[in-house]
């Protein structure tokens, strides 16, 4: 299979803000590929780039085999988004929005209204065709746009954050949606996503996007495979007692200090356990809690970061809200 | 310049769709010329006269002018609704020109604005204003065509440049309110100081409303071949740096 997407040390600083520092990656033909990271690591600036919104700093990419910067208009033929903020024109109806999308793409009288039709048949929308779109719910809204995003049959389909601000259900419909076109038209996906489940879910391959850069890449399975077993945790207010009594035992591949918790990566972790416990009375730490989980991407997010994608998020909050503010001023 | 007549199409249908469905909207902006014509024209037709024309005569055509004005300038809004709702980046990720994207919005803020002139001058003759003659009308739709793609071109500068909407509203304010005071809209500007008349000589929406004057009631100041070729100068010199701001602009 050949490759859809090449990026090569793409970069893109705002002011002094790197927000995209060098980043390489390769997405073939019909992958599901995802940028999972927390919101602010650069995964809409990448996608925002590859999609030609917006131009690099340095570096270089290619999509569909066109260059992004010399070769602009070809790769808008090829590829389809679905943005991260709604993209409607809410005083339109469903339909109008997608007529206009397909007259942008410039195509033809009668494959239009063909295509609008089997579009609407795949999203579920047909009988909410001919509603303004402000009388849409944020599920309906967030089908049209897909429907949309594929309407011009793009080889390449960005999707933002598809699911953000949908409610669990929704966001498990819409993950049988992706699925379903991925697998009807073979078409590449690239997302960005926040929702651990969700690149664990979708994606054939995952690149963890941090300050800008990839830390790591591979399939769900390969980065889970990293930490070598099961993740026990344990739960103790003593943590650098119990840290300095695990440090050189063989049998721990990884250990991590995180907020009150220590993680440790082992194999067979349920027959370690007791040997936790005992190494914490010889320390005299205390446990609160001690639990075993078989490793989730968000562990391996962790292991790689230092942190939670979820204690990032708080800090981009932080940061968000003094932004807002300083703006209102 | 790359013309992609499609994407001028779709934004011009979009802006006439809108136009055609928000009747409350539609009904709001003429408020605000009926107004003026009721309050300033009834008010003073018996006392003032200009020329050899009653003050409404006068007037009407200038209430058109500063009605497009407004209007124009505001549509540079639409530019950051756009902004702000995310569908200006949904057709600019399409594979289109700018520039047709700054015709389309043009051609279709031109429009509806001409639509809405007509029916200022509808609303006008049951007040008392005569048209010199029907085909009269037709030319003056041509002068309003020729405000409206002057004043709309600046409007997108406007939405270009200026990314929130408080900076817009009084940004614009600063603009539109000379450029209405400065143009003979609503009095002569032969009994002011010599300064504040040479400002109306710079100023396009002078030749419009004089253009819009002599086509409807047949007293111009200037010949009207001068003022539409102003006009015409000024609209192209305004769309080509509307395309070249649109050009510039990042989308967020």
């Amino acid at each position: 299979m050949s490759d859809m997407i090449e990026v090569n040390k793409l970069r893109r600083e705002f002011g002094t803000l790197k927000a995209v520092d060098g980043i390489s990656f390769k997405v073939k033909e019909g992958e599901i590929f995802g940028l999972l990271g927390p919101n602010g690591a650069g995964k809409t600036t990448t996608i925002k780039m590859l999609t030609t919104i917006l131009p690099p700093t340095s570096g270089n990419a290619k999509v569909a085999g066109f260059d992004i910067k010399k070769d602009q208009n070809s790769v808008r033929r090829s590829i389809g988004i679905i943005f991260q903020d709604p993209s409607l024109d809410e005083e339109l109806t469903g339909r109008e929005n997608l007529e206009f999308h397909a007259i942008l793409y410039k195509m033809g009288d009668e494959q239009r209204t063909e295509k609008i039709n089997s579009v609407l048949k795949l999203v579920e929308l047909e009988d909410k065709a001919d509603v303004l779109v402000k009388n849409y719910s944020g599920g309906m809204k967030r089908r049209l746009e897909i429907g949309r995003g594929l309407l011009h049959e793009p080889k390449v389909l960005f999707l933002d954050e598809p699911t953000i601000g949908l409610d669990p259900q929704t966001r498990r419909h819409m993950w049988n949606y992706i699925q379903k076109l991925n697998a009807m038209h073979n078409v590449t996906l690239i997302l960005t996503t926040h929702y651990i489940e969700e690149a664990d879910f979708l994606c054939n391959r995952v690149a963890f996007v941090d300050h800008g850069k990839i830390v790591a890449l591979g399939t769900p399975t390969e980065l889970k495979n990293t930490l070598g077993g099961d993740v026990v945790s344990v739960k103790t207010e003593n943590s650098d007692l119990l840290e300095k009594g695990l440090s050189g035992k063989g049998w721990i591949h990884h250990m991590k200090k995180h907020d009150g918790f220590i993680d440790l990566s082992v194999k067979e972790g349920e027959k370690k356990i007791p040997e936790v416990v005992m190494i914490a009375q010889n320390v005299n730490a205390e446990i609160e809690s001690i639990s075993l989980h078989k490793p989730s991407l968000e562990d391996v997010f962790l292991h790689y970061t230092g942190k939670t994608i979820r204690e990032e998020e708080g800090s981009w909050k932080d940061t968000m809200r003094s932004r807002i503010v300083r703006r209102n001023r | 310049m790359n013309m992609d007549t499609n994407a001028i199409y779709v934004l011009w249908l979009r802006d006439v769709k809108r136009f055609v469905r928000a009747k409350s909207r539609v009904i709001g902006t003429l408020m605000f010329p009926l107004f003026f014509m009721v309050g300033f024209g009834l008010g003073f037709n018996n006392l003032v006269h200009i020329g050899n024309s009653s003050y409404l005569e006068y007037l009407v055509p200038g209430v058109i002018g500063m009605s497009l004005l407004f209007t124009a300038i505001a549509s540079g809004t639409a530019v950051l609704w756009d902004r702000q709702f995310g569908f200006l980046k949904e057709i600019l990720v399409t594979p289109n020109s700018r520039t047709a994207v700054v015709i389309g919005r043009v051609a279709g803020g031109a429009t509806t604005a001409v639509l809405q002139s007509i029916l200022v001058v509808a609303i006008a003759i049951p007040l008392g204003f005569t048209l010199s003659s029907n085909a009269s009308l037709l030319i003056a739709v041509l002068f309003m065509l020729l405000i409206a793609t002057t004043f709309i071109s600046l409007g997108l500068i406007f939405g270009s440049v200026i990314n929130d909407f408080q900076g817009f509203q009084l940004i614009t304010s600063f603009f539109t309110f000379p450029l209405f005071f400065l143009s003979n809209a609503i009095f002569p500007m032969s009994g002011m100081p010599a300064i504040v008349q040479y400002l109306s000589y710079v100023n396009p929406l002078t030749y419009g409303v004089d253009g819009l004057r002599g086509a409807l009631t047949g007293s111009a100041s200037m010949p009207l071949v001068l003022d539409a070729a102003v006009l015409l100068v000024a609209s192209a010199i305004m769309i080509l740096i509307a395309a070249y701001a649109f050009e510039k602009t990042e989308v967020g």
